[in-house]
């Protein structure tokens, strides 16, 4: 499953995206994030407050509770700031 | 009647007054052009700042933009749409958004063109980051954009628009 990070989360981890192997047993977005810190100091920083990050699956936005089962590419970002 | 649309992103400058011209020249159907154009502040939270530096997640911004879009079309009696973001470093005075809207009337172009806005800033995968200073910050997301857009939910009556 590919990771993707964007700004703060991409600089507080360290890198904009990587390949990851996921546990058997974490099902959600919500328990995706909340399993990543055990990865390093890294990931313990960014997903110290896991509240204020949004997700999106295969490019569309979801909510915490969104199955991961079947993603290809998993996105975690703060709140968006465009316009 | 057709509409037509337009969703680009971008590195380079555009001309917000050339964009709108696409969506008017040739034609007599139209009797309204909205034209919303967002450009880089000097200030931030009081401050100066050097430059913005917007990043963005591509193949999704591209898509959330269009979805709205589509939409938008699909909400008011539009005759076009275009929506340019721009991404990267900028400096103030430049211009980071355009949306243009055309339609008979001005309700619909007024309407779509603030819609598009409010969407932009909550739902399109964009970050602003700023230096001031000589420090780099990621702007924080606003509460009041979040209900901005949270205006829009109840899609109105296609009547009540025109």
């Amino acid at each position: 499953m590919k990771l993707r990070y964007f700004a703060w989360v991409r600089e507080r981890v360290g890198k904009p995206e990587e390949d990851i192997e996921v546990p058997a047993g974490i099902a959600t977005v919500a328990e995706l994030m909340a399993w990543l810190p055990s990865r390093g100091e890294e990931y313990a920083h960014a997903f110290a407050n896991p509240k204020v990050i949004r997700a999106a699956i295969d490019r569309t936005h979801v909510k915490a509770q969104a199955p991961i089962q079947g993603a290809s590419e998993i996105a975690f970002f703060p709140p968006m700031t465009g316009g | 009647m057709t509409a037509f649309s337009t969703v680009r992103l971008q590195r380079e400058p555009f001309d917000a007054a050339a964009e709108a011209k696409k969506l008017t020249g040739g034609r007599t159907d139209i009797g309204a052009l909205v034209t919303f154009t967002g450009i880089c502040r000097g200030d931030e939270a009081g401050a100066p700042i050097a430059a913005l530096t917007l990043e963005h997640y591509p193949g999704m911004a591209e898509a959330e933009i269009e979805r709205h879009v589509v939409e938008a079309l699909a909400r008011w009696p539009l005759l076009g749409v275009t929506v340019i973001h721009r991404y990267g470093r900028m400096v103030p005075g430049e211009d980071i958004v355009v949306v243009v809207t055309t339609s008979s009337h001005r309700a619909a172009a007024f309407a779509a063109a603030e819609f598009l806005m409010d969407y932009l800033k909550t739902r399109a995968p964009f970050w602003k980051q700023v230096e001031k200073a000589g420090e780099k910050t990621w702007v924080e997301a606003k509460a009041t954009d979040d209900a901005a857009a949270g205006r829009w939910a109840a899609p109105p009556s296609r009547h009540a628009a025109e």
